[in-house]
């Protein structure tokens, strides 16, 4: 997955907190809290588990989310999505 | 409850027979002895990608050889030259299958072993003083042995490009073609210890891959090496036997239990003309290419096993295709949030693997143990590493929640019903577990 940077500043309006989970469970924290934001509006899930560099931006591609960035965190990375419907 | 007798077709030809069998519980595990009446369920063996049972012919084949193979058969004596004819025999035959010269075949003590040599005996025949680091190119989704094998020589120097794959897990042949470094002129006159990038000596293709059943473009990409002089090591180990082999190829390896053979015999066929030079100490056997006795009883079985797959492809693949197309159709409409990977057409006809978001892999193939059915998630090489699959991720796929359903030929219908009749329930009582509120 390539890292994108983002020029301005990113600023979800939720974030979910999955450092130490392992996949699928950023999968299923996202699924579950995405609905939590308006339509339009920013989600980050936190995660160290490697596989959801993959699995976050595949899901979004399945749920026609928007995949916005991926930032790497000290440990582990955020993971930005768009709600988009 | 009560028997419920579900089915009773096919060949009863026991466990591993890819038959289904009747009597064992599906509140037992499948190993247990039941205790108790209760419903019977079917119990399919649906890893054929990991090991195909062994054919009745390569069982038969194996048991005469056990007789009469077990001489050394480099020895002039009797027992040693009728060992020694029966090897000629089975390498004769497996040549014949893969499309080359017996005297090109050489047999292995797996197909990982196979592969280990064929990688670093090309790599050790171009190394040169004086001459930059050899280069390797090699798909992001060969099997791990190549991509290992690809990491030890980039110890000793070389340097590999991995050339990522379509989201059905294909390469493009052009885009690899570009990852080959051909040897320019300049590049020779400049030769030398500096900087200046060695060329490819090797291009390692997949002709199928054994995760997600997707066929690579060998031949073009054959085409393209041989313009610029590239050695192309073909990795034919999940389709030896269900697909004819790509010509082209410089080196190919393969293993004989994913063909239907025994365990513990795999084959590396160098096209005469191939610069490789063996990486480990000298050794007569198998023209030099592979150390140590040989196992005579598995090459006779191996032989025979390949022979007859050859046989009944066309038979095979048209069955078990249409029964991997109902999987691969009925699949999204039986489990909600779930994905199917792979080529739908350009594919190994008995591999199908496929996603249930939001369930952990290994969960499921543990409940579908426990319903009697074998299957595998992930890949087998990294399963048990933190990693997720390799493959999967370079096709930027979800990784979790994957289960690879592979086709024994037995395969029968009722057992794909089967199936597809309790896999709902059993991804639908997983996410209901963990997380109830993206299960409904």
């Amino acid at each position: 997955m390539s890292t994108q940077r983002q020029p301005a500043t990113v600023t979800p309006a939720l974030t979910v907190d999955a450092l130490g989970r392992k996949c699928p469970i950023p999968i299923i924290m996202l699924a579950e809290q995405i609905r939590a934001v308006p339509v339009g509006a920013l989600i980050a899930v936190l995660a160290d588990d490697p596989a959801a560099r993959t699995d976050v931006p595949a899901w979004c591609g399945m749920k026609s989310q928007e995949f916005v960035v991926e930032q790497e965190l000290p440990r582990g990375w955020a993971f930005v999505v768009r709600r988009c419907y | 409850m009560g028997l419920t007798k579900r089915n009773s077709t096919g060949p009863a030809s026991g466990i591993f027979g890819g038959s289904p069998v009747i009597g064992e519980f599906a509140d037992q595990p499948r190993h247990c002895t039941p205790g108790h009446p209760a419903t019977v369920v079917i119990v399919a063996y649906l890893d054929a990608a990991s090991a195909e049972p062994l054919h009745p012919a390569a069982r038969a084949a194996l048991l005469g050889a056990l007789e009469d193979g077990w001489a050394d058969p480099a020895r002039l004596y009797r027992e040693g030259r009728r060992a020694g004819i029966m090897l000629d025999q089975a390498r004769q035959r497996v040549a014949v299958v893969l499309g080359c010269r017996p005297d090109e075949l050489h047999f292995a003590g797996s197909g990982t072993q196979a592969v280990h040599l064929a990688v670093l005996g090309t790599v050790a025949a171009h190394r040169r003083p004086g001459r930059g680091p050899g280069h390797m190119t090699a798909s992001a989704v060969e099997h791990s042995s190549v991509l290992h094998a690809a990491r030890y020589c980039e110890q000793e120097g070389a340097r590999t490009t991995i050339v990522g794959v379509d989201q059905q897990g294909r390469v493009d042949a052009a885009e690899f073609a570009a990852a080959l470094i051909p040897t320019a002129p300049a590049a020779r006159e400049h030769a030398g210890p500096p900087e200046r990038p060695g060329r490819t000596v090797l291009a390692c293709l997949q002709s199928a891959n054994p995760e997600v059943g997707t066929i690579q473009p060998v031949e073009d990409v054959a085409r393209a090496c041989r313009s610029e002089s590239v050695p192309l090591l073909v990795d034919a180990a999940a389709s030896a036997g269900r697909l004819a082999i790509p010509p082209g190829w410089s080196l190919l390896t393969a293993s004989a239990h994913k063909w239907g053979g025994p365990a513990g015999i795999g084959v590396l066929a160098v096209r005469k003309g191939t610069r490789w030079r063996s990486p480990l100490p000298y050794d007569e056997r198998e023209g030099g290419k592979v150390p140590g006795y040989p196992n005579v009883p598995a090459a006779v079985a191996a032989a025979a096993a390949l022979e007859a797959m050859d046989t009944e492809r066309l038979t095979r693949e048209t069955a078990l295709r249409a029964l991997t197309d109902r999987i691969r159709i009925r699949i999204p409409d039986v489990v909600p949030d779930s994905v199917v990977y792979g080529d739908p057409v350009q594919r190994l006809t008995h591999i199908v693997t496929f996603c249930c978001l939001y369930v952990n892999g290994e969960a499921l193939v543990t409940e579908l143990d426990r319903a009697g059915f074998g299957v595998s998630s992930g890949s087998a090489c990294t399963a048990d590493t933190l990693r997720p699959s390799h493959v999967l991720e370079a096709m930027g796929v979800v990784t979790h929640g994957n289960v690879r359903v592979s086709l024994p030929s037995a395969t029968t219908e009722d057992t794909i019903e089967h199936f597809l009749a309790v896999l709902p329930g059993i991804v639908a009582g997983l996410r209901g577990n963990t997380h109830p509120a993206v299960s409904a």
